[in-house]
């Protein structure tokens, strides 16, 4: 059964049909010791169906463990949004979700797509003149619920 | 940000579902985000004040 109302689908048919580059989202899981990772599974089954641009790739963090360093990502649920280039060549945006993407996170999931899909940023350009200029790296956790 | 910059990483982190990390960095409230461990920034800010105060995680100052 689809989560998302009929009407939500078609708000966000919309918006990703504005995507220009395709997105793929990496889904990091475990089959066991991981309450929420089907729950998570189902809330990004439904956008592949909203858009032909929007793709999941799952990857075990037990029995991809080297793809799962790759990413850092060191628990479950996780998703990596991932942006592919014309020549099919992947490229992580570095934009994370650990946990699941509910209410709220459902809505950043979905801007976070729709930003490595090719739409404007929100930044001014002077930020972002700003952080391009950044030399060293820099990790920014932000800790939300779904409420 | 982390999309306008191969240095940064961004996570977006369910605090309920890890009771260990909220309390690490000691979440009370959300939204609350922590920067390279170090620097807290309350409450959604403004854009450039939000830049300005993750970027000041890179401050020798601060160090």
């Amino acid at each position: 059964m689809a989560l998302l109302s009929p009407a939500d689908q078609d708000k966000l048919r919309e918006a990703f049909a504005e995507m220009t580059a395709p997105v793929k989202i990496v889904f990091f899981t475990q089959t066991l010791g991981c309450d929420t990772c089907l729950q998570t599974r189902q809330i990004i089954d439904e956008l592949p169906a909203l858009s032909d641009r929007v793709t999941i790739e799952e990857v075990n963090l037990v029995l991809d463990a080297d793809k799962a360093r790759a990413f850092a990502v060191d628990r479950v649920p996780a998703l990596a949004i991932v942006g592919v280039d014309a020549e099919g060549v992947d490229h992580d945006s570095r934009i994370r979700f650990v946990g699941t993407p509910a209410g709220y996170e459902f809505i950043s999931l979905v801007q976070a797509v729709l930003l490595v899909g090719g739409r404007e940023s929100i930044l001014t350009p002077e930020n972002r003149a700003k952080i391009a200029a950044v030399a060293d790296p820099i990790t920014i956790q932000v800790y939300t619920t779904p409420t | 940000m982390a999309f306008a910059s191969p240095k940064i990483t961004a996570l977006a982190v369910e605090a309920t579902e890890y009771p260990d990390l909220a309390r690490k960095y000691r979440v009370t409230g959300v939204p609350k985000s922590v920067v390279n461990d170090k620097v807290e920034i309350m409450g959604a800010l403004p854009q450039d004040l939000f830049v300005e105060q993750a970027l000041s995680a890179l401050d020798p100052a601060d160090a």
